[in-house]
């Protein structure tokens, strides 16, 4: 369990090592208080949305021999369920809602949270894997976002090459943190 | 046909979905460590693109507006699930290689973008050119990136051996980093290229205000 919290944390993390969820690890790192919320949010969204399409898939899919629906029925659930969390935050967490809110609809189509829903499926772990694994590749995106955002505060105020201004420098930036975490590949034999 | 070639070249090149718009960057990077893998991941986007932009169109007076996403991702998604099956019966060695990607489609932003953008609003003949101009933009990109990162990676070409038994492959191109750095590139190379064009494109444009006025 350990093991596949770790691994899915820093060995294979999301952003870094897999490219998944790329637009908004990009988009969203402009500030350092910004990639926070936005990852807390990704974080809760996926845990939830693990919760509700590990059952829906074992015990009503599986049953009914309508595996071939999955991409279609975790879209829709995933996106409704951000729905009915944004509504309930807003009216009963205002604080939270005001800490994470505005970035709940953002994540609807993140691929990170449809990866991991899928993943846990394809992967065949049983509930409370499941929930751990998710976890692990939120709390990864977390930290890949908040390493970027970091990095964006020092760029600002550093003179970069005229060829790599704008976007480039970002992605230069990322393939060195990459590079970092390579070094975390021989932490679990 | 004038038009639809216009709109053709539209998504081929100057609104090209991953330089131009940056946009669909997360399967851009994942699937471009080998040319063929690049290739099957093109044209599976091209195809769910190509569908739903025309089913979309070919629907666009019956869907109500204040339901069209719900409606949109359905689409999108039973396309998606369609090429996810087919590759996995007709092509399993690279249905696996690809994994969660293909699956990853359904939110892959350049459908959802052109789905909203443009068949929602247009004939269906327009979004085939549409459709398959977005289409064929992405998966060159994607071919190009996969070529340098496959060649100097693993000194192969889609499979085949290119470089000599003397080259060295540096590993380093096929590892994730490597997927950043020929990216971050690429993207330089196009915008010093967009400069160039807007500078010629003004410089042209001040030639012929200099020519009215004399």
């Amino acid at each position: 369990m350990m093991k596949i919290f770790i691994i899915a944390l820093l060995i294979n993390n999301v952003v870094l090592m897999r490219y998944i969820a790329l637009c908004s690890y990009i988009g969203m790192t402009g500030e350092v208080g910004q990639s926070v919320g936005m990852g807390f949010a990704v974080t809760f969204v996926t845990v939830i949305a693990t919760a509700a399409t590990w059952p829906l898939y074992h015990f009503v899919l599986v049953p009914l021999g309508l595996e071939f629906l999955k991409i279609l029925v975790f879209i829709l659930v995933i996106a409704s369920l951000v729905q009915l969390v944004e509504y309930y935050l807003k009216k009963n967490v205002p604080g939270l809602y005001a800490a994470m809110g505005i970035y709940l609809p953002l994540i609807t189509t993140n691929c990170a949270i449809l990866a991991v829903t899928f993943e846990n499926i394809s992967n065949n772990y049983s509930f409370l894997t499941s929930i751990v694994y998710s976890v692990g590749v939120s709390a990864g995106y977390l930290l890949a976002m908040i390493l970027l955002a970091g990095v964006r505060v020092r760029i600002k105020n550093s003179t970069v090459p005229k060829f790599l201004a704008g976007t480039p420098i970002l992605f230069v930036s990322t393939s060195l943190i990459a590079i970092a975490f390579m070094g975390f590949s021989g932490l679990i034999k | 046909m004038n038009r639809l070639w216009k709109q053709f070249k539209q998504g081929l090149i100057y609104e090209n979905p991953l330089l131009m718009l940056m946009i669909g960057l997360c399967s851009a990077l994942a699937v471009t460590t080998s040319v063929s893998n690049a290739i099957g991941m093109g044209l599976a986007m091209t195809f769910v693109l190509l569908c739903s932009e025309v089913m979309i169109s070919a629907f666009r007076k019956t869907i109500p507006e204040s339901i069209r996403m719900p409606i949109f991702i359905i689409v999108i998604a039973a396309f998606t699930t369609i090429i996810d099956y087919t590759m996995q019966a007709y092509f399993p060695a690279l249905s696996k290689s690809m994994g969660v990607f293909i699956p990853l489609i359904v939110v892959n932003c350049i459908i959802m973008g052109r789905v909203e953008a443009f068949a929602y609003k247009q004939k269906p003949l327009i979004c085939v050119a549409d459709a398959l101009g977005m289409g064929l933009g992405y998966t060159w990109v994607l071919v190009g990136i996969a070529a340098i990162r496959e060649l100097l990676g693993n000194g192969t070409l889609a499979g085949i051996q290119v470089m000599p038994d003397s080259f060295q492959p540096i590993l380093f191109f096929t590892l994730s980093p490597g997927g950043f750095l020929v990216f971050a590139l690429f993207i330089s190379l196009n915008l010093w290229l967009k400069g160039r064009m807007q500078k010629s494109a003004a410089a042209k444009a001040e030639a012929k205000n200099q020519e009215v006025a004399a």
